[in-house]
C-alpha cells in the first residue's frame, strides 16, 4: 500500500473517477481502436449530416447531367439518371449503418438472452442449441435471401432477416462463455450469500460473457453492412429510390464499364466500414482478453 | 444439554457418476456450539468440504443425493428446506469463504459493488447506506484505505487483499456461523498468519461461530477449539485440540500429526503414511484405513468400526486402539 498520506483531495478524485477511467486510456493507446473507431464515427457524422454537408436531394433526377465523371461539381460523378453519387452514398451510409447497428444490438441481445438461458437452464439447452444448429446448417445469406424475400422488401425485413441469420453464432459464443462462467468460484461465492439464480445470472454470470459477444458484435455490424448490399443488389433489400450502399451498385453494375465511379464509391465506403469496424473487433478483443489484461 | 447451533447427524452424500452413485461422505455427524471454533482435518477427498456444502446446500441437485442424515440448524432442518429460506439462511445466518480468492471475486464488480449485494440482499440497504457499511467492513478486516480501495476492481488487489474482502462478505450480515473452507491455503505463510488472526478477532467481536476446514494441522492447531479427524468421507476421530495432539487415538490421526515436520528433527526423512487414501469408488468392507493401518487386526477387514467415545470430549473409531488404550490408563 503506498497511499500513507494521501490528502482527502486525492481520494475524492479517486472516488469521483470514472469506473474503468484505465481501461479507456488503454484502449486510446490502441492503434487499431483510435484508426477504426475514427473511421466509424466520421461515416456515421457523415451520415446524420448528410442534408448539411450536401444539400442537393439524393433522389432528384437531372438527366442533363447523366453520367458525368467525377469533377468538381459532382465529386464522385453521376449516376444513370444524373443523381448526384456523392450525395447517394452519404444518404446510403444512413441506411447502411442502420441496419449494420439495429443487427447488432437486436441479434446482441438476443445472442446474450438465449445463450445464458441455454447455459443456465439444462433442461432448454438442448432444445435452444438444436434450433440454432438448425438455423447455421443453412449459409447465413441465403437463410437471410429467403427470410427476405418472404417478409418484403423493407427495412425491417432486412434487419429480421439478418438478426436471425446471425443470432445462432453469437449464442454458441455466450453459452460457451457463460458454461465456463457458472462454474467458478464466485458464482458458488454468491450463492453462499444467498442471491437468487435470476441475480446470479444478470449480475455475475451476463457480465462476464460480453466481452467476447462485444468482440463478436463488431464483426457482425460488418457482416450485416456487407449483407445488407448484398441483399440490396440481388433486389431484396432496399429498394430504389432509397439509396443504401447495395443498391447503388446494385443500379451501377449495367454501366460499370462506361461509368465506374457509380460503382466504385460507395464499394470503397463499404469497404471502409467493414475495415474500421474489424479493426475496432481486433482492438476490443485485445483489450477484453483476460490474460492480456495486466495488473494494471 | 444445550441445543448446539448446527447439528450434523449421520449425513451421507453421494453423487452420481457413469457407473451409479459414489459416496463421498458417510454418516458424518458433527456439533457446533455458539461460539464455538471445529476443525475440520483430513487430506483432499475426504469429505470436508463435501460436508461444508451439503450444510448450505451448494450441491448440483440432479447429480446429488442424500439418502440420510438431518442437518439441524437452530433447531430447523435445513436439509427440508428450499429456495427463498435457504437463500435467507445463505450468507445471513450461515456464511462461508472459499480457498481461493483469486478466483471467488467477480472480475467485473467492483469490491463495494459486490459486498453491497449482500447487503442488498438481506438488509435491503442501498446506495450511500451500503457505501458506508462496506467502508465499515472494509476497515473491519484491515484493508488499509478502505474508503479507496471500495471502487477497485479485484485484480488490483492482492491475494490476501482479496480474502479479505471476501470475509468482510461473508460477515457483512452478521452471520452466526462462519464456514471457512481452507481459507489460507492459497496464501503465503506470513499472509496466513495475519488472516487467522483477522478471523479469531472477529470471530470475538461479532460472536460467530468458525467451522474451520483445513489440510494444515498447524493451521487447525492454532485456530480450533475442537478438531473433528476425516478420513475417506468418515469422521474417525473427534477431540478436543489439546487433546488430540497430546494423545491422538486413531492410528490415522498418529500417522498426520507425526508427518508434520519439525524443526529440530534429525530424521533424514519426513515421517509420511504408507498407502494412499481409497478412492471413493472403492469398496472396503470394514474399516477405511485398514490398508494403510501398521495396527490393523482381522477384525477391521471385516467390520466397519463405530464411533466409540476415549474420553472427555474425545472419540474415535477404532476399537482396537481403545481397547489398547483403555488397559493401559485403567
Amino acid at each position: 500500500m503506498t497511499d500513507t498520506g494521501l490528502g482527502s483531495l486525492t481520494t475524492v478524485h479517486a472516488i469521483a473517477a470514472p469506473r474503468g477511467y484505465g481501461a479507456w486510456r488503454r484502449l486510446l493507446r490502441h492503434r487499431s481502436f483510435v484508426i477504426g473507431s475514427s473511421i466509424i464515427l466520421l461515416l456515421t457524422l457523415a451520415a446524420v449530416l448528410a442534408p448539411l454537408i450536401s444539400p442537393v436531394d439524393p433522389s432528384a433526377m437531372r438527366v442533363r447531367f447523366r453520367f458525368r465523371p467525377p469533377s468538381q461539381a459532382f465529386w464522385f460523378g453521376t449516376d444513370m439518371f444524373g443523381r448526384d453519387v456523392f450525395t447517394r452514398v452519404l444518404y446510403g451510409a444512413r441506411v447502411s449503418l442502420f441496419v449494420g447497428f439495429a443487427v447488432c444490438v437486436v441479434s446482441g441481445l438476443c445472442s446474450a438472452i438465449l445463450g445464458v438461458i441455454a447455459a443456465q437452464f439444462r433442461r432448454l439447452d438442448g432444445a435452444i442449441m438444436r434450433l440454432m444448429d438448425a438455423l447455421m446448417s443453412f449459409p447465413a445469406i441465403l437463410l437471410a435471401l429467403g427470410i427476405a424475400a418472404a417478409l418484403g422488401p423493407r427495412v425491417s425485413s432486412v434487419i429480421i432477416a439478418l438478426t436471425v441469420a446471425y443470432i445462432p453464432a453469437g449464442v454458441r459464443i455466450v453459452r460457451a462463455a457463460a458454461l465456463t462462467v457458472r462454474e467458478m468460484d464466485f458464482v458458488q461465492a454468491a450463492q453462499v450469500s444467498g442471491a437468487s439464480s435470476l441475480r446470479i445470472v444478470l449480475r455475475h454470470i451476463l457480465p462476464n460473457c460480453l466481452s467476447p459477444l462485444l468482440v463478436h458484435l463488431t464483426f457482425i455490424f460488418a457482416y450485416a453492412m456487407l449483407a445488407e448490399a448484398a441483399l440490396s443488389f440481388l433486389g431484396v433489400g432496399i429498394q430504389p429510390p432509397i439509396a443504401s450502399w447495395g443498391n447503388i451498385i446494385a443500379e451501377g453494375r449495367d454501366y460499370a464499364t462506361e461509368a465506374w465511379w457509380v460503382m466504385l464509391f460507395p464499394g470503397i465506403a463499404i469497404s471502409l466500414a467493414a475495415l474500421s469496424l474489424n479493426l475496432l473487433g481486433d482492438a476490443l478483443g485485445d483489450m477484453l482478453d483476460p490474460r492480456l489484461k495486466g495488473g494494471e | 444439554m444445550i441445543m448446539p447451533l448446527l447439528s450434523v447427524r449421520n449425513l451421507t452424500v453421494q453423487f452420481r457418476v457413469d457407473s451409479g452413485w459414489v459416496t463421498a461422505v458417510d454418516d458424518v455427524s458433527l456439533d457446533v456450539g455458539e461460539g464455538d471454533c471445529v476443525g475440520i482435518v483430513g487430506e483432499s477427498g475426504s469429505g470436508k468440504s463435501v460436508t461444508a456444502l451439503s450444510i448450505l446446500q451448494l450441491h448440483q441437485r440432479a447429480t446429488t443425493r442424500i439418502p440420510s442424515g438431518t442437518i439441524t440448524y437452530q433447531g430447523q432442518d435445513l436439509l427440508r428446506e428450499r429456495g427463498s429460506t435457504m437463500r435467507r439462511i445463505r450468507g445471513s445466518e450461515i456464511a462461508m469463504i472459499f480457498q481461493d480468492p483469486m478466483s471467488s471475486l467477480n472480475p467485473v464488480l467492483t469490491i463495494a459493488d459486490q459486498i453491497s449485494e449482500t447487503l442488498r440482499q438481506h438488509q435491503g440497504l442501498t446506495g450511500v447506506a451500503a457505501r458506508k457499511r462496506v467502508v465499515e467492513l472494509l476497515g473491519l478486516v484491515r484493508i488499509p484505505d478502505a474508503t479507496r480501495r471500495a471502487d477497485d476492481y479485484p485484480h488490483r488487489l492482492s491475494g490476501g487483499m482479496r480474502q479479505r474482502v471476501m470475509i468482510a462478505m461473508a460477515i457483512a450480515c452478521k452471520p452466526r456461523l462462519l464456514i471457512a473452507d481452507e481459507p489460507t491455503t492459497a496464501l503465503d505463510v506470513t499472509i496466513q498468519a495475519q488472516i487467522l488472526e483477522l478471523l479469531r478477532d472477529l470471530r470475538k467481536e461479532l460472536k460467530m461461530s468458525v467451522m474451520l476446514i483445513s489440510h494444515d494441522l498447524g493451521v487447525i492447531a492454532e485456530f480450533a477449539q475442537s478438531v473433528i479427524v476425516m478420513y475417506a468421507g468418515r469422521v474417525v476421530e473427534e477431540a478436543p485440540v489439546a487433546q488430540l495432539f497430546r494423545r491422538p487415538v486413531h492410528p490415522y490421526t498418529v500417522g498426520l500429526i507425526a508427518a508434520v515436520p519439525k524443526l529440530d528433527s534429525d530424521a533424514p526423512r519426513l515421517a509420511t503414511i504408507a498407502g494412499r487414501i481409497p478412492g471413493p469408488q472403492e469398496i472396503i468392507v470394514g474399516c477405511r484405513f485398514s490398508p494403510r493401518c501398521a495396527l490393523v487386526q482381522p477384525r477391521c477387514r471385516d467390520e466397519p468400526p463405530l464411533m466409540q467415545p476415549v474420553s472427555d470430549g474425545q472419540s474415535a473409531r477404532c476399537p482396537p486402539r481403545i481397547l489398547v488404550l483403555g488397559e493401559r490408563h485403567g
